[in-house]
């Protein structure tokens, strides 16, 4: 019995020991992202082993959903760190007074778009993506389509039923495509154009990439969705091309923020210093071409060609975050609504 | 294992240390043990299936901001055309549904029990292999047939599967199992007089069908058709994978609470949801009810006539469903293994590496199986204790039927619902149990409770054939009431609480709708995971994982067949005496 007694002792002595250091060792850092899902893990594995002790726990979802939750829990927040979500939305939390203001170290490197203006900044960016057409050219063949090469191409008549884009309100690419549309062609002339656009549309998806996965896999012939998709899909073997149209881009910058009243602002802010660092650029460029530290490396194959000089020359984030809600209300009372469109 | 040694000799010592003071003592205890259970049970069931519900009626009644505005939620959802245009989508594929289910599986049901066909058990056995998988596989393998670039497009003639004709497909045969059993059930039961009759009076067989058959499974019909059409209305995997622009309720709610975060108008769809799930409730609560009054002690089963080429008609017939459910299935294994669909169709298992299409990679697998194997041990104990205390315990009659009355209602509350209730009633900063949202013990719960009234069916069924005596003679004996039900009850009904706790783990595989609104990062299950790789585009991923839960499915099955077979040898004998 005494031995038994003993044993049960030291066990739980040591099991106690056990859970006291991990929790001492440890901190979990909660990160709202809409990253695309083959991101996270490199991005997580290389701060992981920069900074021992911290581990991140994603929560991922499109754009608008990580956004509406964010807005959601603002009593309440579960997030430390929002580690890539489009700039626009964090400006929506900032007007909120949801974000704690920090300069991460190495701050200087970053390009001056790449961030808020204010000091110290609430939100500091990563990289830049933008609306790309994902073009099958095996589909286009059959159905004799002539490849588009612009915004206003898409809206002939021949891609009636081949076109699908990502709905605005839950997906971060649909809303840039959108803004976009509405800086460079002005409001009415915006609108009209998408109302157009809306007649060869056959499906708007609940996420950004779904448009030019659904164009890789001959779904669809033309796919509205993001560059970096569409040149990852004709790496794997996808018949498309990836075209940037010529009038110029919608695009949006993914940033880090630190979500005001974290208990883990240390961990945080080690974060957000990391995410700045010309060593995460290293890694952002592997996807995106446009990181907001400058020359940090090579594009990944088949990323379109003068990416940077396609993106929209004029585009006003805190104009896109100001109208963030009439723009999605307008646009869901417009498409949304047509449910029994065939 | 030394305390059970030494509580043996306990009831021997009790009557000396208890001499006969009141007539019977040991029953006093017992009965005290057994109403005590009864009041938990009661107030379990009130926890985890009244309260939320209340809670998700009073959410309706709020905005945004938390600011009581009575049924200005409910008008705004019919004043907004995109939302309360939902309703009529969500009626029209569930009556098409319906209708397309009922015969399909009436005719399937008919071969089964009114004719001579050859391999009746084996067809019963296909026909349950919808149940097997999430409701969302059946869409992804809908894609890949019908879709733009699916193996069988020309067979749409143009039209689009996306939209209400995949939802059709899918939905018929996702809920054809369910029509399938009822139909069976209520085809079974025949009175072979009546047959006999009618022929002697000149009868033809089409007149014997519309005046004999069709009356007498009128009950089964009427169930069947409620549970399709609920079916329907509140599924949401279907709708999700294959709706494309074409709005329904259940799609709704998950827009609107996961989507816009707007809880409110999510409470409000949610109610609406209730509505035919409620009405399917009663109808067929009052059709069994009237079914068993069909047969009588004077009835003589029914058997079928021989009739070659019937019974070669129905065997076709038969086949040709066992080729199209088992196809299902194929379609989607077939295209997780390919390596780019439609242009690489060679085979490769890269679709299964996970974490390249969600974070949680694996993880989320096997948060499913031990999702699954919680509920089906805490349900399987819970369920059965449950029932055996409502069946035997001697509480107050009120209390009893409370219990029974909370024990059906989950039945009728649509999953989706249910999920929203928890979010609301365990998520509330008030609730002293809100440590349990964003736990794995809120999914087993919710997944046990969503599912616990066929399972408190089974077991009432299994104790309703024992005799109450062996709880008499035990009080006589002076045995404790819980060493009757360890010792006597439980191993009796091992078969029934092997059904149980196979029921409940099958479910908490597949179901999605009640733990989309629940799961926290690192409890994500394998079928939540399934509906966010085909929102992401990764379809073949998502048709992976998809196979992943029917394999674990059928494994479980065809392990719950062998475990059965061999309990039937070891404490089953006593019913063949």
């Amino acid at each position: 019995m005494n031995i038994r007694n003993a044993l049960l002792a030291t066990v739980g002595a040591l099991s106690a020991l056990t859970l006291v250091s991990a929790a001492h060792a440890a901190t979990t850092l909660t990160v709202y992202t809409a990253l695309e899902t083959e991101q996270l893990d490199p991005y997580k594995k290389a701060f992981e082993a920069d900074n021992p002790g911290i581990t991140i726990q994603w929560v991922r979802d499109s754009t608008g959903v990580v956004t509406a939750k964010l807005l959601a829990e603002k009593a309440n927040p579960k997030a430390d760190v929002v580690w890539g979500l489009a700039a626009s939305s964090l400006m929506v939390l900032d007007a909120q007074s949801m974000l704690e203001p920090y300069a991460p170290k190495g701050l200087d490197a970053v390009k001056p778009t790449f961030r808020d203006a204010k000091t110290p900044p609430t939100w500091v960016g990563m990289d830049a993506w933008m609306a790309a057409i994902c073009f099958n050219t095996v589909e286009a063949a059959k159905k004799n389509l002539p490849k588009p090469a612009s915004w206003a191409d898409l809206l002939k008549p021949e891609y009636k039923g081949q076109v699908v884009m990502p709905n605005p309100a839950s997906s971060g690419t649909g809303f840039l495509a959108v803004s976009g549309w509405l800086q460079q062609m002005g409001k009415d002339a915006g609108w009209a154009y998408m109302d157009g656009l809306d007649k060869n549309t056959a499906v708007y998806t609940h996420s950004g990439s779904k448009p030019c996965k659904m164009a890789a896999a001959g779904e669809y012939a033309v796919g509205i969705s993001i560059e970096y998709t569409g040149a990852v899909q004709k790496n794997k073997g996808a018949p498309i091309d990836v075209i940037l149209a010529s009038e110029g881009v919608g695009w949006e910058e993914e940033a880090t923020a630190i979500v005001k009243g974290t208990k883990n602002l240390d961990a945080a802010k080690a974060l957000a210093d990391w995410a700045a660092t010309k060593k995460a650029n290293e890694l952002y460029v592997q996807f995106y071409a446009v990181t907001a530290v400058p020359n940090v490396g090579k594009a990944l194959p088949n990323y379109p060609e003068n990416a940077e000089a396609k993106m929209l020359k004029t585009n006003d984030f805190a104009w896109a975050a100001a109208n963030r809600d009439a723009i999605l209300a307008e646009w869901t009372k417009r498409y949304d609504a047509k449910s029994e469109k065939k | 294992m030394s305390a059970t040694a030494a509580a043996m000799p306990k009831p021997q010592s009790k009557p000396k240390t208890k001499p006969a003071r009141s007539p019977r003592p040991v029953e006093t205890a017992d009965s005290r043990l057994l109403n005590g259970g009864t009041l938990i049970l009661a107030l379990f069931l009130t926890v985890f299936v009244l309260l939320p519900l209340g809670a998700i009626f009073l959410r309706s009644l709020y905005d945004r901001n938390d600011t009581f505005v009575g049924l200005a939620n409910f008008a705004t959802f019919l004043g907004t055309p995109a939302l309360s245009a939902s309703i009529g989508n969500s009626l029209s594929v569930a009556l098409v549904s319906t209708v397309i289910t009922v015969i399909l599986a009436f005719l399937f049901a008919f071969s089964i029990t009114r004719t001579g066909m050859a391999g009746k058990g084996w067809f019963k056995a296909v026909a349950q292999i919808p149940i097997l998988a999430p409701s969302l596989l059946p869409a992804i393998s809908l894609v890949y047939l019908f879709g733009n670039k699916g193996m069988l497009r020309d067979v749409m003639m143009g039209h689009s599967v996306y939209g209400p004709i995949g939802i059709v497909l899918g939905e018929v045969f996702y809920c054809f199992p369910h029509a399938v059993m009822i139909l069976v059930v209520a085809l079974s039961t025949a009175d072979a007089r009546l047959y006999e009759a009618a022929e002697s009076l000149g009868a033809g067989p089409w007149r014997r069908f519309w005046t004999i058959t069709l009356p007498g499974a009128r009950y089964g019909l009427i169930s069947a058709i409620f549970v399709v059409f609920t079916l329907v209305v509140t599924d949401f995997g279907i709708p999700k994978v294959i709706g494309g622009n074409y709005n329904v309720l259940a799609t709704d709610v998950y827009k609107q609470v996961i989507g816009q975060q707007n809880f409110g108008m999510g409470a409000v769809i949610g109610m609406v949801l209730l509505l035919p799930a409620l009405l399917a409730f009663v109808a067929d609560w009052l059709g069994q009810r009237r079914q068993m009054a069909l047969l009588s002690a004077r009835s003589v089963p029914y058997v079928p006539p021989k009739s070659v080429w019937g019974d070669r008609l129905a065997l076709g017939y038969c086949l040709l469903i066992a080729a199209l459910l088992v196809g299902m299935l194929g379609v989607s294994a077939y295209a997780s293994l390919v390596k780019f669909w439609p242009y690489n169709l060679s085979l490769t298992l890269a679709n299964y590496d996970f974490e390249q299409f969600d974070p949680a990679g694996w993880g989320s697998y096997a948060n499913s199986l031990r999702l699954a194997a919680w509920t089906a041990v805490a349900g399987t104990a819970v369920i059965f204790t449950g029932a055996y205390l409502v069946e035997r315990s001697a509480a107050l009659p009120a209390l009893k039927l409370t219990v029974r009355l909370l024990a059906i209602v989950p039945l009728a509350v649509p999953g989706m619902v249910l999920g929203l209730a928890y979010i609301f009633f365990f998520n509330a900063p008030w609730n002293p149990l809100n440590g349990l949202y964003n736990t794995l013990a809120i999914l087993v719960l919710s997944t046990l409770v969503h599912f616990y009234t066929v399972g408190h069916l089974t077991a009432a069924t299994a104790l309703k054939q024992l005799d109450p005596e062996f709880e008499s003679v035990s009080a006589s004996l002076k045995v404790p009431v819980w060493k009757t039900f360890g010792r006597v009850t439980v191993p009796l009904c091992l078969p029934a609480i092997l059904d149980i706790g196979i029921y409940l783990f099958v479910n908490a595989m597949t179901t999605v709708s009640a733990v989309v609104f629940l799961y926290s990062p690192d409890t994500k299950p394998a079928a939540v995971a399934v509906l966010h790789m085909d929102d992401a585009g990764e379809t073949a991923g998502a048709a992976a994982m998809a196979m992943m839960i029917v394999y674990t499915s059928i494994a479980v099955r065809v392990l719950h067949a062998g475990l059965g077979a061999w309990l039937g040898r070891r404490s089953q004998r006593w019913r063949a005496r």
